[in-house]
């Protein structure tokens, strides 16, 4: 009799299992492990440890600016001033190392507050002005660039890194493991936190649902979308921090890159771009599966112009495979 | 209502960006040092028409309530297309327009197929394709070079009877060809309907993909008319990611000045083009009051956010507030 119900709850638990696994993110994961296969053909190198870790240190990256846009997009939202608010981050962050001790000591806090500014800007936008998040991101990038470029007279500004930036994006503190995938981790693992076990996490998951029906549950809708976003333009410029501390300045433009390959990580890993539904660990995949990608690409020595087409035709194929909207009826 | 007030209160939008037009372009010329001249105004129409152009295909895309991220990127490909096939004798320019022209058609029609066949969200997919058509654009001029029929580039980008640019008559001509008939058409009322309610629409039996298809290859049309008066004002052709990136941007700002609401289903490729023109003028003013050049970007991004933010006006008229929740 016990044996049975053991077995039977077993079984359930199997079934539990099988339900919970996200096909994108299974998907996701299966395609990492496809690319390193093909990578591994061409070259012995891709399965080394040592490369592995290079490509997830250049994934953090990704992973951190990743982590603000799925938390904006879990809102059915979106945020297209991350560009520029990665650049703002870096750039002030440096500039703020010009200040003397204090302003060395000040610089990373300094650089996230200018992204969170940046992100309160976005929130009010969209919360209390009701203007479409595409818009109102697409006007405050364009704002923040010409701040940026005001601020610096179009030039790539002269100041330096500071060793504490340089440090996060580039030691070691574990030996083995680079401090950017520590840093990372943190990052994913307070998100986890947030999105799970808080109620702003479930109000997250609620709003992208149902604004209304959140609204109407006694939700402060507004309140959440503007924190939200501020964290996304928090997490934007913090990335641009790590960006700088890695290749020990800041420059121009350096954010652009990072816009189509932030959401396509999102995406990629199965969070709706409706908003509502995904999980981190998809999150996860995709911004590895991103990097992996674009590595291939260059370690195949395919120019720029080749691996941008590439690139936009392996994201519409995946998106295809498994992020189609129903059919209308 | 007389009929008249009906068509005032259909064209608010469309009004309201042709007295903004009119109001800043009477300010910028005004305070220019060379006065209200001919030559002033050919400048001025040809850089405004390049992005009306653009704006109108953003305005297309937008009536169905979608959005076309790679606008930009079209105007680009199509730019450095022409580079390479608008030259020589006038039979081979002519074809070389059409190939540019079938191309535009051509990158919009695969925006089309992927949004509404493949059932993916506007955004990331133009998004995407944009990436794609930069990369193609890329290929075919990795460094800024190539040519176009000078005798024609200078027509197009010249005068006739020595006062109407003709840069503006090749506008009014692709408004009256392209937007006109589309406009009065079963596609372009299923265009508007789709955008006000696609599932109404829908019920009503509308033709909403075939609407919202033709809407994308049109922007894509349209985007390939701005390329070649890209290439026409240039003589060159050259793939610069942060121009067709700004392109984007500013004919979403032309949209929304022209009185194109972003939710679908209201405003005119017409009141688009007088958003586009009176978006340069603005942004041409600092010029005329002897500004530093830096300070453009950022002028121009507190336009657009300025003018995002009127909309935040209609909030006023929304009595239940569960309305606020689209």
């Amino acid at each position: 009799m016990s044996e049975i119900s053991s077995s039977g709850r077993q079984r359930s638990n199997r079934q539990a299992l099988w339900r919970r696994i996200d096909p994108a993110v299974a998907t996701a994961f299966g395609c990492i492990v496809l690319l390193l296969l093909v990578g591994s053909i061409y070259s012995p190198n891709f399965l080394h440890l040592d490369y592995l870790l290079l490509q997830l240190k250049v994934a953090s990256f990704l992973g951190v600016i990743a982590t603000g846009a799925m938390l904006v997009i879990l809102l059915g939202q979106i945020d297209l001033s991350s560009p520029w608010t990665i650049t703002t981050g870096a750039m002030m962050a440096c500039a703020a190392a010009a200040y003397g001790p204090v302003g060395v000591a000040l610089a990373i806090p300094f650089g996230i507050l200018c992204g969170v500014a940046i992100g309160i800007v976005n929130g009010i936008g969209v919360a209390y002005l009701r203007i479409p998040a595409m818009i109102v991101t697409l006007a405050t990038n364009a704002v923040a660039q010409g701040l940026m470029v005001v601020y610096t007279g179009g030039f790539s500004p002269q100041d330096e890194a500071t060793e504490a930036m340089r440090y996060i994006a580039t030691g070691f503190l574990i030996p083995g493991v680079p401090n950017a995938v520590l840093v990372w981790a943190v990052v994913g693992a307070g998100a986890v936190f947030l999105l799970t076990r808080t109620t702003f996490g479930r109000a997250v998951y609620g709003i992208g649902n149902s604004e209304r029906a959140a609204y109407l549950s006694g939700i402060d809708t507004r309140h959440i979308l503007v924190i939200a976003f501020a964290i996304a333009g928090g997490l934007a410029a913090f990335g641009g921090v790590l960006l700088a501390g890695y290749s020990s300045k800041a420059a121009q433009s350096m954010g652009d890159v990072y816009l189509l390959p932030a959401i396509a990580a999102v995406v990629l890993g199965g969070t709706s771009i409706l908003g509502g539904r995904g999980s981190y660990l998809g999150t996860v995949a995709g911004a590895i599966l991103i990097t992996l990608l674009q590595s291939i690409l260059s370690v195949m020595q395919i120019p720029e112009a080749g691996r941008q087409v590439i690139y936009g035709v392996v994201i519409v194929i995946m998106l295809l495979l498994y992020g189609r909207a129903p059919a209308s009826r | 209502m007389k009929d008249w007030k009906y068509w005032v209160a259909e064209q608010r939008g469309t009004l309201f960006a042709f007295v903004t037009f009119v109001v800043m372009f009477t300010i910028y010329v005004s305070n220019h040092p060379a006065g209200f001249t001919a030559n002033v105004v050919q400048t001025a129409a040809n850089k405004g028409v390049l992005l009306a152009f653009v704006a109108m295909a953003q305005a297309l895309v937008v009536i169905t309530a979608g959005i076309d991220l790679s606008v930009g990127m079209i105007f680009i490909l199509t730019n450095c297309l022409a580079s390479w096939i608008v030259v020589g004798t006038p039979l081979e320019t002519a074809l070389g327009i059409v190939g540019v022209l079938l191309a535009g058609l051509a990158c919009g029609a695969v925006n089309g197929l992927i949004v509404i066949y493949g059932r993916l969200q506007p955004i990331v997919t133009t998004i995407a394709t944009g990436a794609i058509f930069f990369g193609i654009a890329l290929l075919l001029r990795p460094f800024p070079g190539g040519g176009v029929n000078e005798d024609l580039a200078d027509f197009l980008t010249g005068k006739i009877w020595g006062v109407v640019p003709v840069s503006l008559l090749v506008l009014v001509a692709v408004v009256l060809l392209v937007w006109v008939p589309f406009s009065r058409s079963v596609m372009g009322r299923a265009a508007y309907a789709t955008g006000s309610s696609e599932a109404a629409a829908y019920m009503s039996g509308m033709p909403i993909r075939r609407a919202k298809f033709l809407t994308y290859t049109l922007a894509g049309l349209l985007a390939g008319i701005g390329g070649l008066f890209l290439t026409f004002f240039t003589y060159t052709g050259e793939a610069a990611l942060a121009s067709g990136n700004a392109y984007t941007l500013f004919s979403i700002a032309a949209v929304v000045l022209g009185g194109v609401s972003l939710y679908g289903g209201t405003g005119s490729a017409i009141g688009a083009v007088f958003g586009a023109l009176a978006f340069r003028a603005i942004g041409d003013l600092l010029f005329v009051f002897d500004l530093d050049p830096l300070w453009q970007p950022l002028f121009q991004g507190v336009v657009l956010l300025i003018a995002v933010s009127l909309g935040a006006f209609a909030l006023l008229r929304v009595r239940n507030k569960l309305d606020w929740f689209t």
